[in-house]
């Protein structure tokens, strides 16, 4: 299905696309800066859930700790521009490398001992909750008393430095999510997308035709670690303040996948559809409910635990593939 | 007793009794998740919030009968059993054969709806059972054993051994097991798989609900409390061995220990490392767990 | 009860948001028209962790929240119309209500109790020139971000520890005894760690008669405190310094009575030890313990009047820090609105600056800000539980009572 998503882009899906991209590049002109507020936080989303869709989506890998990838690229950049005053820009080489270096270790380490499936999984939450407590006694970063970067004026918007308005951080996260589809729809078109779904499909017969599945796999947990850190980068200079608990803790990994796996897995457009109607989700029932006089604390999590439930029971490979269909934006009949 | 620094043999034993008996009631609740993933094959990410609403209970019953929750462990346990096998005869069968990031959603839009629905029934203060022994301790030589703990952990061990004898001597244990062992054989001599995967789900959850009332003794109850337990079940598991009763135990105890010691050696807010460290290379060296088969 | 806060003026609508509007172009342009801005109502959002893991303090600080109208009501306060908001304990959500709140028509922001919210809060603040005024939030690092709208009446955490140490010297005093060895244990999360720090800059200016002989940190999410109980006992010092949450303090308080050790004093910098949680948990071995605390001054009229107010309203919850500086946040925001006689959100925050409320609950002079936004006149209070109730011992002024030192040992409390 992937490889029919990418070679047939047929012209109904291009003109939406097009129309798509066209309304979020004007929205800051007519949306208050809540509705720019909720979509910077959809397209951070839909961006994660990209990155940790292709190790998942693509190379099968299920990585329940990625987490630990935005805290690298969170604290790295934090680090390098408060005490070192190094841009974020420069700072993402140093983000990427580290990232890069920690899922190589990660990845080398499971596929050489033959860690797969749900072992994998936990392997990962171990990594993530191990770089979380470690970060807590790190007191260089502040340890759990968290690392606050230092906050410019809010009048001008200084992209160098990432400090500015929200309108600004619109456009980078609208940006980053756009390149993160684009790459991986290349990546995909590739030889590298056709191995990966090869692995993913059935391992054992990849390596029977002489693929050579460890370093295909170890790929796709870099490229997806890599691009997660610059998600953390994002995230430290748009909050501005870190804490270990928050940023490595494995609620985040939990909230990042979530998107994906409702939109739809291995698809190009799931996380983003994922991404849009999860938070989505999320505002509205926050609204209706202080509509409608409900103060119950708990009760918007519930409905929002209820609505996950129901589709994914209904709906169990996402959303998109089944709207894909409905909407007949296949170039030929499935 | 000290000054400041130099540390005695007594401290240390002390330490690893506590560690030991806390690991035995930990490990029952981890047993749950191996009877279930063991057998079942779901990773049940909502385990700690079933931990969570068992103790909810224990409180609940001790608050308005004042019944001591270890002889509300039974009724307990089979409430949960209930819960467990109708969970998994109406919601998560159809998911057996769905890959696991779809199960994985699944348990935790559920663990969402438990948390939250415990923090808007029960509002978010911490409750706890206070039972007459509950400040008691036991002097037995240099050791200062904690009754609550005790109790708990000789709870734990009678349990676990019950379970034991069921899946070893009756034929109902029997026939899970060999679905457990192989999935399409047990389907060909005719066994009602579904039917035992929620039985089977039933006792996991019973085992939480045991584990639960003893937990409600030794520690206090907060609606967010499932995912630390969560986790640590799914340590327990690992490192001990799916699939192997002793080896939960055996995990718990050996976690137990292992973490309080590292607290004792080091600082007690980084055992958590010491603890994931290890699972990292059991996960590595030797991934059916220390007392677990190979595959 | 409590209507006129939760009346539908929740409601998102169209006519709510133009009418806020409408009325503060109006206020602004024309100025006769002061008198019809006066009768407008202030639009305060209220942002508080109601759920997730810090639930239970979002809840007690909300209910300072409901008993505030009436009591601002009776001290002839304009009246204020409360958009009740959820954090649920995330940066995220903290951030992304506070916009909506302020595209709701929210005048001024009150809030987060957590760090992390706050500063989120505030950076959403400062960019649409919103006031914010902190209720409870101890990183030092808000109010030196140079923030021109954000305000914080509660003590950063060296105010807290400087005070603890003062306080404590003043019960050496009065009690003719004092500790020469203490064990300092603290929980490993933003407010501990950040009451660690602080402890090593400030406890050398202040010469304590005793000495740390070692410092324990422990994880939050911690349900067994045994092992880091019995390092602390194989210390053998003399008193126990704390800085725990209000679980914790139940645990180890526990772990103590079993592992059979009563130190001359437990000196708690933090919250747990003085909860009604705790109070009613342990019974007869909760009391003994001192805890070093924002607090109020129970010689203040008002701080009577919030009792009062309290008792009516949730009968069985004693007053604490929660409820005091949330009720004081609002009661700085119908303060400004009094005096800028104007919605307008600068012309409330220049009158927040101006701030000066000497009919306040909190000790010390009363309620002002320094031009960091800083209330740094505020004085912490220490307290001890006493039969279930919490009295004031220190400081002198502020005092309703004399300390009990040492602390009876646990073993011999009936």
């Amino acid at each position: 299905m992937i490889a029919r998503l990418a070679e047939n882009v047929s012209l109904r899906a291009a003109i939406a696309l097009v129309l798509l991209l066209l309304a979020l590049f004007v929205a800051p002109w007519f949306a208050n800066d809540y509705l720019l507020t909720v979509l910077i936080l959809i397209f951070y989303f839909a961006y994660t859930g990209q990155a940790w869709n292709i190790m998942m989506g693509f190379a099968g890998q299920l990585s329940l700790g990625h987490a630990i990838y935005i805290g690298l690229g969170a604290y790295t950049t934090a680090v390098l521009f408060s005490f070192f005053g190094v841009s974020p820009w420069v700072g993402s080489f140093a983000a990427i490398l580290l990232a890069a270096l920690w899922g190589a270790m990660i990845g080398f380490l499971a596929f050489r001992f033959r860690v797969g499936g749900v072992y994998f999984a936990i392997l990962t939450i171990a990594f993530a909750e191990f770089a979380r407590i470690g970060f807590d006694h790190l007191s260089y970063v502040g340890g759990s008393a968290g690392f606050f970067l230092p906050v410019a004026n809010y009048t001008q918007s200084d992209l160098w430095t990432l400090r500015g308005k929200p309108i600004m951080f619109y456009y980078l996260s609208l940006g980053m999510t756009v390149a993160a589809v684009v790459l991986c729809h290349i990546m995909v078109r590739s030889r590298l997308g056709y191995f990966w779904k090869a692995i993913r499909e059935d391992e054992e017969a990849a390596r029977a035709v002489g693929i050579n599945t460890f370093r295909y796999k170890l790929i796709a947990v870099v490229i997806s670690a890599a691009m997660t850190s610059l998600a953390g980068v994002f995230f430290a200079f748009y909050y501005n303040n870190l804490f270990p608990e928050e940023v490595f803790s494995i609620n985040r990994s939990i909230e990042l996948i979530l998107a994906p796996i409702f939109g739809g897995l291995g698809t190009l457009f799931g996380p983003i559809l994922g991404a849009f109607m999860l938070t989505g989700l999320a505002e509205t029932l926050t609204t209706t409910l202080a509509a409608l006089g409900v103060d119950v604390p708990g009760a918007k999590q519930v409905f929002y635990g209820i609505c996950l439930l129901l589709v994914i029971t209904v709906l169990p490979e996402g959303v998109w593939p089944w709207l894909y269909r409905r909407l007949g934006l296949a170039g030929r009949s499935e | 007793m000290r000054r400041g620094g130099v540390v005695s043999t007594d401290i240390y034993l002390n330490v690893a009794v506590s560690g030991v008996l806390t690991g035995l009631v930990y490990g029952l609740m981890a047993l749950g998740l191996s009877v279930i993933f063991g057998v079942v094959r779901v990773v049940n990410f909502a385990h700690g919030e079933m931990t969570t609403v068992a103790m909810y209970f224990a409180v609940v019953l001790f608050a308005t009968l004042g019944l001591d929750p270890l002889l509300m462990m039974v009724p307990i346990a089979g409430v949960l059993f209930i819960f467990g096998y109708a969970m998994q005869r109406w919601l998560i069968n159809p998911f057996i054969n769905r890959p696991e990031h779809s199960q994985f959603i699944l348990l935790v839009a559920v663990a969402i709806i438990l948390a939250n629905g415990l923090l808007i029934v029960f509002g978010p203060d911490a409750r706890s059972v206070q039972t007459s022994y509950a400040f008691d301790s036991f002097k037995i030589g240099p050791l200062i054993v904690d009754a609550t703990k005790a109790f708990a952990g000789l709870a734990a061990i009678a349990v676990a051994a019950a379970l034991f004898a069921f899946f070893r001597f009756t034929r109902l244990g029997t026939a899970i097991r060999a679905c457990a062992d192989n999935y399409t054989g047990a389907q060909v001599i005719g066994l009602n798989v579904p039917r035992l995967y929620a039985l089977t789900f039933g006792l996991g959850a019973a085992c939480v609900g045991a584990a639960g009332a003893m937990l409600a003794l030794v520690t206090d109850v907060t609606p967010p409390l499932g995912p630390s337990f969560t986790l640590l079940a799914f340590v327990i598991v690992i490192v001990g061995g799916l699939g192997s009763m002793s080896g939960a135990l055996a995990g718990g105890i050996l976690i137990g220990v292992i973490a309080a010691l590292a607290g004792l050696f080091y600082t007690p807010s980084a055992k958590g490392m010491f603890v994931f460290a290890i699972l990292v290379l059991v996960l590595l060296f030797r991934p059916q767990g220390i007392f677990g088969r190979r595959a | 009860m409590n209507r006129n806060l939760h009346s539908g003026d929740n409601r998102i609508t169209r006519r709510t948001v133009t009418a806020g509007l409408g009325a503060s172009v109006v206020a602004g342009i024309a100025p006769f028209n002061i008198v019809r801005a006066q009768d407008a109502t202030l639009k305060v959002g209220v942002l508080l962790p109601r759920s997730g893991a810090q639930a239970g303090i979002g809840q007690d600080c909300q209910r300072g929240v409901d008993i505030a109208a009436g009591l601002l009501k009776e001290l002839g306060m304009p009246p204020l119309q409360i958009m009740n908001g959820d954090t649920e304990t995330s940066v995220e959500v903290a951030r992304s209500r506070a916009e909506k709140m302020i595209s709701d028509g929210a005048q001024v922001l009150v809030g987060a109790f957590d760090s992390g919210q706050s500063t989120a809060i505030a950076q959403v603040a400062e960019q649409k020139g919103i006031p914010y005024v902190i209720n409870i939030a101890a990183a030092p690092q808000i109010t030196e971000q140079g923030y021109k709208f954000v305000f914080r009446n509660f003590p950063t955490a060296g105010m807290i520890l400087a005070d603890a140490f003062a306080n404590q010297k003043e019960i050496f005093e009065a009690a003719g005894a004092a500790p020469k060895t203490a064990v300092f244990m603290h929980v490993n999360d933003t407010f501990g760690t950040a009451m660690k720090g602080g402890i090593g800059a400030v406890m050398p200016k202040f010469n304590m008669p005793y000495n740390l002989v070692e410092t324990i940190a422990y994880d939050p999410t911690s349900r067994d405190l045994s092992v880091e109980v019995a390092k602390a006992k194989a210390t053998g010092a003399d008193a126990l310094l704390m800085v725990s949450r209000l679980n914790d303090a139940i645990l180890i308080t526990r772990e103590l009575v079993k592992q059979r050790w009563s130190p001359m004093a437990i000196l708690s910098m933090g919250p747990g030890w003085y909860e009604d949680q705790y109070l009613k948990t342990l019974g007869k071995l909760s009391g003994g313990p001192l805890s070093f605390v924002p607090w109020y001054d129970p010689n203040k009229p008002m701080s009577k009047k919030l009792d009062e107010a309290l008792a009516k309203a949730h009968p069985g919850v004693n007053l604490n820090t929660n409820h005091v500086y949330t009720f004081e946040a609002l009661l700085v925001a119908a303060d400004a609105f009094k005096r800028a006689r104007s919605t307008d959100p600068k012309a409330l925050a220049d009158a927040i600056r101006q701030t000066n409320i000497t009919d306040n609950v909190s000790p010390g002079p009363g309620i002002q800000f320094n031009e960091k936004g800083q209330n740094d006149k505020l004085k912490d209070s220490a307290i001890q539980n006493r039969g279930g109730k919490l009295v004031t011992v220190a400081p002198k002024v502020a005092a309703n009572a004399k300390v009990e030192w040492p602390m009876t040992p646990y073993d011999k409390r009936g």
